[in-house]
């Protein structure tokens, strides 16, 4: 069979969208794509447009997987635009004049910004919002100016105008409407919403009509106000809505609608039974859908009808929740009770700046929508009631009020919820989808995220996402058991805390208080490392050597072979040649494996337990440390030579990397971290596979966060960029108390910010913005940590009573039998069927 | 018949933490929980190294445990038996604390 020729004009966010899906679904290899894309670069992300000036490149806002349409052989004709259609001949014509055939045509044009008819709107200066080309437009302007108008003070103008304060420019906002995002918000929630932007220093002007723009005195243009005031500014940026770009189809004789938009139906077909339209540009039912995922949604329905599966789109829900200017912000439904019977509840708190209110019908039974400015943490719980027409509570104001002493708790939990509801619109993963993924083996969030994709879009949904899965667990009997282990009913976090706030430093006291029984490995290495986070335990005082894991117990990895790693801190990786001889000297004496590992460290393998306390004896007296390679903890950074020598090196990353390394060593997580830094964007100390990776940057230093190599990698988040040194230390140094604080037990960073509700983003909150007013007592907690830093090796050779631990046997002073094998000139272990052979070398003769 | 031989002094045990002592050319796992002895082949049956002294105690129901230090399978240590795989076993000696003094039957 033939393939079928499907081309789709257009790379916007849908367009990408809908080639991802049709990539992921079941007659792929029946198909054949051709995709048109007249900008210079792949489908990006247009919802987080602003972020390109607080730091996010092109690059993080890319939709697309480096290699995603070579692998799956799709053709990309790039910086080249669709023109004309034959709809006889079913081809289509670029303007760089290919012309290929379709069996069916995907129109995916989007839309573009609709500037108002204003004299002067073309003036330098005079710029819109949409693309990438037209964030380095704003950035040239914004260099050399210092005021800035947004014109429409809607969701997408709210987002420009924080694209504009990110620049450091004198922010405006002017609306023709007497409110701020007039469609979504009522008179109340949108006066907070003005009153908290301009408190961020953005000014807002509402009912305000521009005549005229003209050229300024003190700035590069002047506006002009039908009131007659005028307002000085380098910048008018419009975001006055937006317009579908229809352009092409009503060229070719697709009928549009009376005020614009390719007609669909809804099977998102066009006027021409082989043309489908989706996204931005398509008209469906009069509406025009300025959201991505009625988008997602359209696509999703060409996908199943090429795979000759029925679907419809039949409208789409145009609820939004969105932080606008660290604001948060919930829009659901019918805000402003259009039927004139409905009836209304307000919440108004005026000292922690809360609107809420919700519309409900006469009866006061069902909910009609709802607006939400400052708290939007009831927008999921609302939009499920909304959508799945549920029935109110008797009194409905409840939805809405604080819930202060606790009880009552969610009047609607996930399993008041039917099984059609979505969850993720992101995605339009429903609660059906979750099941179904629970049913086929889903047990954590995780598994959820990477088998449906819901919550990996906005992330709004998580925590709704995460209630219906745990919800389904218990259902199935699989109990959503959170406690640590039999001993204790706690979570590592709260078993942190309760230390903490009890000052509990032993694991009688602990178990005594909170839990029950003699513990057990789980729980003693958690209390363990907690003591450690806590209070700099040390391993092998009495009360704490019960606590540890052997690796931590003894100072050392052991290897299969109950043999030890001996693995000094070298930090940054730099040694000096008198230091490399001692290594070599100790590693001959004591006939040790000698490598380079992983983390650019040398390590020593194979020594013998009673030998452990000479071995270190003679490298902390030539002024080695232990590296920690044993320890939940700090293992190294790593680190490209830098400056210094390289030719490409924008700063001195050797010198940073050795600070890094003193600053954190020794410091107790709940899972071993990696950090790394580079001198260049080359990156060759991979520091975006870390746990906290440095980048150079001709204005500082980029900081990488939460990355993992290993078994699962996962690139690390850029998390803030062009700091100075000490910033960046005190980003890492509340960061990583963040993390100590509130991981759980042997989570790395990476599955910590993936579990973290609110991601990244609140992350970034909490960590430099301070959102939880806890930035001081994290860092004042790890400067106490880093001032109590010992070498847990030094301490052994200065002290014979800890040094006792190390004896092979208890009433002799021989060491153990132990089996080895030469090999390139090195010892190794011994293999079982060597030592049956009787092959092996027996106890190693000291030279 | 094996005799119980002295071992080392209670001084020399850590609570709820082993130790490995040589009796009769064996390697022996001791282990102190709650003031009783306990004592265990050293050898791992399934790491193949003679490690379990350097394992983590604990109690898995009514069991006390010990965790094998590379694989973490749990040893009950009144059986000797393998809590996650009852065919797999190690060794179970008597042991006795008199007078301050550990005493194990090889």
């Amino acid at each position: 069979m033939s393939k079928q020729k499907i081309v789709v004009i257009g790379n916007g966010m849908v367009g990408h969208n809908f080639i991802e899906k049709l990539v992921a679904s079941e007659g792929n290899q029946n198909f054949e794509v051709h995709t048109f894309c007249e900008e210079p670069r792949v489908a990006y992300d247009r919802v987080y447009l602003s972020s390109y000036f607080s730091g996010k490149t092109a690059e993080d806002l890319s939709l697309v997987t480096p290699g995603f349409y070579e692998e799956n052989n799709i053709k990309i004709y790039m910086n080249d635009k669709a023109v004309d259609i034959d709809l006889k001949a079913k081809t289509v014509a670029s303007e760089a004049g290919i012309i290929i055939g379709y069996d069916k045509l995907v129109m995916a044009t989007g839309s573009y910004p609709f500037v108002p008819p204003i004299k002067g709107n073309d003036r330098p200066g005079c710029l819109v919002y949409r693309t990438i080309e037209d964030l380095e437009k704003i950035q040239a302007e914004a260099d050399k100016g210092k005021v800035g108008v947004v014109v429409g003070g809607g969701l997408l103008g709210l987002e420009a105008a924080k694209a504009l304060s990110d620049l450091g420019l004198e922010t405006h906002v002017v609306e023709f409407a007497p409110r701020l995002m007039p469609v979504q918000l009522d008179d109340g929630g949108a006066a907070l919403l003005k009153r908290k932007i301009e408190n961020l220093g953005v000014r807002v002007h509402c009912s305000k009509a521009t005549t005229i723009i003209s050229e300024g005195e003190t700035c590069q243009n002047k506006m002009v106000f039908a009131d007659g005031e005028t307002l000085e500014t380098d910048i008018v940026l419009f975001s006055a809505g937006i317009r579908p770009r229809d352009d092409l189809a009503e060229k070719v004789g697709l009928t549009l609608g009376p005020r614009g938009g390719i007609l669909i139906d809804n099977q998102c077909q066009t006027s021409d039974p082989d043309v489908f339209a989706i996204g931005e540009c398509a008209l469906h039912d009069g509406i025009t859908y300025g959201l991505v995922a009625p988008g997602y949604a359209m696509a999703q329905v060409v996908v199943d009808q090429l795979n000759n599966k029925t679907a419809t789109f039949e409208g789409a829900d145009m609820s939004t929740k969105l932080k606008l200017m660290g604001v948060d912000v919930g829009s659901i439904g019918d805000p402003h009770g259009n039927d004139e019977d409905a009836l209304s509840y307000v919440y108004e708190n005026g000292p922690e700046e809360i609107y809420k209110k919700i519309v409900v019908t006469p009866d006061g039974k069902k909910l009609l929508g709802a607006v939400l400015v400052g708290d939007a943490e009831d927008f999921s719980n609302l939009l499920q009631i909304m959508l799945n027409d549920m029935d109110l509570p008797e009194h409905p104001d409840a939805l809405i009020l604080p819930n202060r002493d606790g009880g009552g708790g969610d009047l609607f939990g996930p399993d008041a919820l039917p099984e059609s509801a979505q969850l993720c619109s992101c995605y339009d993963v429903s609660k059906g989808d979750i099941i179904s993924a629970v049913e086929s083996g889903c047990c954590t969030m995780a598994d959820i995220k990477a088998s449906t994709q819901a919550g990996t879009g906005c992330g709004g949904c998580i925590q709704l996402v995460n209630n219906v899965l745990n919800s389904e667990l218990e259902k199935r009997g699989v109990e959503v058991n959170t406690d640590l282990c039999e001993h204790f009913a706690h979570t590592r976090q709260e078993l942190y805390h309760i230390c903490q706030v009890e000052e509990i430093k032993d694991f009688a006291t602990l178990i005594s208080k909170h839990g029950k029984g003699h513990g057990c490995d789980i729980c003693k290495q958690t209390t363990g490392n907690i003591f450690s986070s806590l209070w700099n335990a040390y391993a092998l005082e009495k009360d704490q050597i019960p606590l540890q894991d052997t690796n931590d117990g003894y100072l050392g990895n052991m290897q299969k072979d109950g043999t030890y790693s001996v693995i000094p801190r070298v930090p940054g990786g730099e040694i000096t040649p008198e230091k490399l001889i001692v290594l070599g000297e100790v590693a001959k004496k004591y006939k040790l494996y000698t490598k380079v590992n992983g983390g650019q460290r040398i390590v020593l393998f194979g020594a013998q337990i009673n030998d452990l306390p000479a071995i270190w004896k003679t490298l902390v007296e030539a002024g080695f440390e232990s590296g920690q390679a044993y320890a939940k903890a700090l293992r190294t950074v790593k680190s490209c030579v830098g400056s210094t020598w390289c030719r490409f090196g924008l700063d001195d990353s050797v010198t940073m990397a050795i600070e890094v390394e003193n600053r954190y060593k020794g410091l107790r997580s709940p899972h071993k971290m990696k950090m790394g830094v580079s001198g260049c964007t080359r990156e060759c100390a991979e520091a975006q596979a870390k746990d906290i990776g440095l980048i150079s940057t001709e204005n500082g230093w980029n900081l990488y966060v939460c990355g993992n190599g290993g078994m699962k990698p996962r690139h690390a988040d850029l998390f803030a960029t062009d700091l100075t040194k000490e910033e960046v230390f005190k980003y890492v140094d509340r960061l990583l108390m963040f993390y100590i604080k509130t991981a759980d037990r042997l989570q790395r960073t990476a599955t910590w910010l993936e579990n973290l509700e609110g991601g990244l983003a609140y992350l970034q909150d909490v960590v430099i913005n301070d959102s939880l007013n806890i930035a001081e007592e994290l860092e004042s907690q790890l400067q106490t940590l880093r001032e109590g830093y010992a070498c847990d090796w030094k301490r052994v050779v200065d002290n014979p009573e800890y040094a006792k631990r190390f004896r092979s046997f208890v009433n002799v002073d021989s060491p153990a039998e132990q089996l080895f094998v030469e090999e390139r000139g090195q010892l190794r272990p011994a293999t079982e069927d060597e030592k049956l052979k009787g092959i092996a070398v027996e106890v190693k003769e000291l030279v | 018949m094996s005799e119980f031989q002295s071992v080392c002094s209670v001084n020399d045990l850590i609570p709820d933490a082993g130790v490995n002592a040589l009796v009769n050319g064996q390697q022996v796992a001791v282990f102190y929980i709650d003031g009783k002895v306990y004592a265990i082949g050293n050898y791992d049956p399934v790491g193949k190294a003679n490690v379990m002294s350097r394992g983590m105690t604990g109690n898995i129901g009514d069991a006390l445990v010990v965790a094998a230090p590379l694989y973490k399978e749990h040893y009950n240590l009144a059986t000797g038996v393998c809590i996650e795989n009852d065919a797999l076993s190690v060794p179970v000696y008597e042991a006795k604390i008199e007078n301050d003094v550990v005493f194990v039957k090889v």
